[in-house]
C-alpha cells in the first residue's frame, strides 16, 4: 500500500514551494522594516543638508550624499556612453567569430570579479599609476569598470530584443545598418537600455570597497568642489559610524543607511517605472 | 507582328546556397519582362523568397554560403560587390508577407526611405505621402490620421501601407512575397486589384500565396521546385496547358 497518492504529493510539493519562496521574502521585508524603525527617528532636514558635527556624533550628513550623488554621476559620465557603444557594437555589427566569444566572455568575467579586487586595481591603475589621486575621477572611473559588464548585458539583451523584421524592413527601403540602428533599433531599445543603465549605476551608488581605496574620505569638512577632489560617500561613511567612532548613536547609523537605501530603492522605482510604461507603449 | 517586351531583369545561371542548407537555387535562368507582372511559384522551400532577395541584394543580410552568376536590372550585375545596393534598393522595392509597420506613424512609415535617402525637401514628402497612398489605394482610409501610430491600422491597411511604403520611393521594379497570405479575401482582391493597376508603371515580381492567386495574377510565370526552375510560360498557358508532369501534377494540387 503506497503511503501518499500523486494528489497528496502534489499538495505536499506545492506547499513546500510556497514556503520556501515566502522564506526568501523574510530578510528583504525584515531588514527594510528593522532599518526604518532605527533609522526613521534620525530623519529630519538637518540630517541631509547639515555637515556632521561633535566627530560626526550629530548633525547630517550632507556630505556624504553629495559625495555618492557625485560618484554616480561620474560613474554614468565614463559607463554609459562606453557601454551602450560596446552593447551595439556586440549586438549589430561584431562578427560572429572567436575573437567576439572572447570579448563576451571577457564582459561576463568582469561582472563576476569582488568589488574589491576592482578597488585595488584602480588603487594601482587610477590614483597612483596615472596619478589621479584620491579623487572622484578615480572613483567614478573604477566604478564604472565595475558597472560595465552589467550596462553592456542588459542593453545587449535589450538591442536584441528588438524584432528582426524592423531592420530587414529599413534596409529593403534604402538605410544604411546605422540609420537602421539610430532611427528604429535604439529607440525601441531605449527604455531597456536605460533600465540595465540604472541598475548598473545603482549597484555603483551602494558599493563601498571600490570608493574606499580610490576616493573616499573618512572626513572632510567642506564639499568637493572639482573632479580631483575627494569626497565622503554614503556606504563608506556607513562603514565608518559603524565601526570607527567609539559612541556613536545607533539612530545616526541606521539613519545613514536609511538615506542610502531610499537613494538606491529610488533608483530602482525608475528603472522599473520606466520598463512598464514602455511596455505599456510598445507596438510589437 | 511580334511585339517585343523588353526585359528589366535577366537571370542567368544563377545558383545560391545558404550556410545553413535550409533552401538552395541551381542554375536558374529567368527573364522578367518590364511592366508585366511575373509570378514564381511552386511549394514551400523551393527558393521562392531567396530568389526575391537576390534581386534587391537583401540576402547580404543571410548567411550566404556560396552564389554565382549573373543577375542584370537594366543590364547591370547587381551580385557585383562594388554596386551601390542602397541605389538598387531604393530601385527594387520589396513588400514583405507579413506586414511590418516600422514602430512609426503612418506618415512616417511612407517617408522613411525617402528621409534615409536625404530627402529634405517638404513639399514633396508630402506630395509623396499622398501619391503612394493612393496608389496603393489606402489613402481614403488613412488621409485623415496620418499621425497616427501605423500599428493602429488592420492587417489589410497595414499590407497596403508597406506596398505604398515602397512606392513612395518610386522604384521602377516591386517584389512582393506573398503579400496577402495574411489578409482576408476581400483585402487580398484589393491588393491584387492594384498590382493590375500598378503594371502599366512598375516590373512586378510576385511570389503568390496560392496557385490560384498565381493564376489570377500572372502575365508570366515560373515554376520553382525545390531550388529548380521548371517551366517558365505566360500566365494563360502555365495554368491551362503546362508542359512539364510535375508542373502539372503541382498546380492540379496533387502535391504541395
Amino acid at each position: 500500500m503506497k503511503l501518499l497518492n500523486r494528489q497528496q504529493k502534489q499538495r505536499i510539493g506545492k506547499s513546500i514551494l510556497t514556503l520556501m519562496t515566502f522564506f526568501t521574502v523574510i530578510p528583504i521585508v525584515v531588514t527594510v522594516i528593522y532599518i526604518l524603525i532605527l533609522g526613521l527617528p534620525a530623519i529630519n532636514l538637518e540630517f541631509i543638508t547639515a555637515f556632521p558635527r561633535e566627530g560626526m556624533r550629530e548633525g547630517g550628513i550632507l556630505p556624504a550624499i553629495i559625495g555618492t550623488f557625485y560618484l554616480t554621476l561620474g560613474t554614468a559620465f565614463f559607463a554609459v556612453p562606453l557601454g551602450i557603444g560596446s552593447a551595439i557594437y556586440l549586438s549589430e555589427y561584431a562578427p560572429n567569430n572567436k575573437a567576439t566569444q572572447l570579448i563576451r566572455i571577457a564582459i561576463i568575467n568582469l561582472a563576476g570579479i569582488p568589488s574589491v579586487v576592482y578597488g585595488l586595481f584602480g588603487l594601482g591603475l587610477f590614483v597612483l599609476f596615472l596619478q589621479f589621486g584620491t579623487s572622484i575621477l578615480a572613483g567614478s572611473l573604477t566604478l564604472s569598470i565595475m558597472t560595465l559588464p552589467v550596462i553592456i548585458s542588459t542593453a545587449e539583451e535589450a538591442i536584441r530584443a528588438v524584432p528582426q523584421a524592423f531592420r530587414t524592413v529599413s534596409i529593403s527601403l534604402g538605410a544604411t545598418k546605422w540609420q537602421t540602428i539610430r532611427r528604429i533599433v535604439l529607440p525601441q531599445a531605449l527604455p531597456g537600455i536605460l533600465t540595465g543603465v540604472i541598475l548598473g549605476l545603482e549597484r555603483a551608488a551602494g558599493e563601498t570597497a571600490p570608493i574606499l581605496f580610490t576616493v573616499a574620505a573618512f572626513f572632510l569638512p567642506r564639499l568637493p568642489n572639482s573632479p580631483l577632489d575627494a569626497t565622503m560617500a554614503l556606504p563608506y561613511h556607513l562603514f565608518v559610524i559603524s565601526t570607527q567612532v567609539p559612541g556613536m548613536p545607533i539612530k545616526i547609523q541606521y539613519g545613514t543607511a536609511l538615506v542610502l537605501l531610499v537613494f538606491v530603492l529610488g533608483m530602482n522605482l525608475v528603472a522599473t517605472t520606466i520598463r512598464s510604461r514602455a511596455r505599456a507603449r510598445r507596438q510589437w | 507582328m511580334v511585339e517585343k517586351t523588353m526585359n528589366k531583369i535577366s537571370i542567368q545561371n544563377y545558383s545560391l546556397t545558404y550556410s545553413d542548407q535550409t533552401e538552395s537555387l541551381r542554375h536558374i535562368n529567368l527573364d522578367i519582362p518590364a511592366n508585366q507582372i511575373t509570378v514564381i511559384f511552386g511549394p514551400a522551400g523551393g527558393g521562392k523568397s531567396s530568389l526575391l532577395r537576390t534581386l534587391n541584394r537583401l540576402n547580404d543580410l543571410a548567411d550566404v554560403k556560396h552564389q554565382e552568376g549573373t543577375v542584370l536590372v537594366d543590364g547591370v550585375d547587381i551580385l557585383d560587390p562594388a554596386i551601390d545596393v542602397i541605389q538598387l534598393r531604393r530601385k527594387v522595392g520589396m513588400v514583405f508577407a507579413r506586414p511590418v509597420v516600422l514602430p512609426l506613424t503612418i506618415r512616417e512609415n511612407l517617408v522613411y526611405g525617402l528621409e534615409v535617402a536625404g530627402e529634405k525637401n517638404k513639399d514633396h514628402l508630402t506630395r509623396a505621402v499622398e501619391s503612394s497612398l493612393q496608389k496603393a489605394a489606402i489613402w481614403d482610409e488613412v488621409k485623415d490620421r496620418l499621425d497616427d501610430p501605423a500599428i493602429a491600422l488592420s492587417g489589410g491597411q497595414q499590407q497596403r501601407l508597406c506596398l505604398a511604403r515602397v512606392l513612395a520611393l518610386e522604384p521602377e521594379v516591386i517584389l512582393l512575397d506573398e503579400p496577402t497570405s495574411g489578409l482576408d479575401p476581400i483585402s487580398t482582391g484589393k491588393v491584387e486589384e492594384s498590382l493590375q493597376d500598378l503594371k502599366q508603371e512598375y516590373t512586378i515580381i510576385l511570389v503568390p500565396h496560392s496557385v490560384q492567386q498565381a493564376a489570377r495574377t500572372a502575365d508570366k510565370a515560373a515554376f520553382l521546385l525545390q531550388g529548380d526552375l521548371i517551366e517558365v510560360a505566360p500566365g494563360e498557358i502555365m495554368f491551362t496547358n503546362p508542359q512539364d508532369q510535375r508542373t502539372q501534377d503541382y498546380i492540379q494540387g496533387r502535391f504541395g
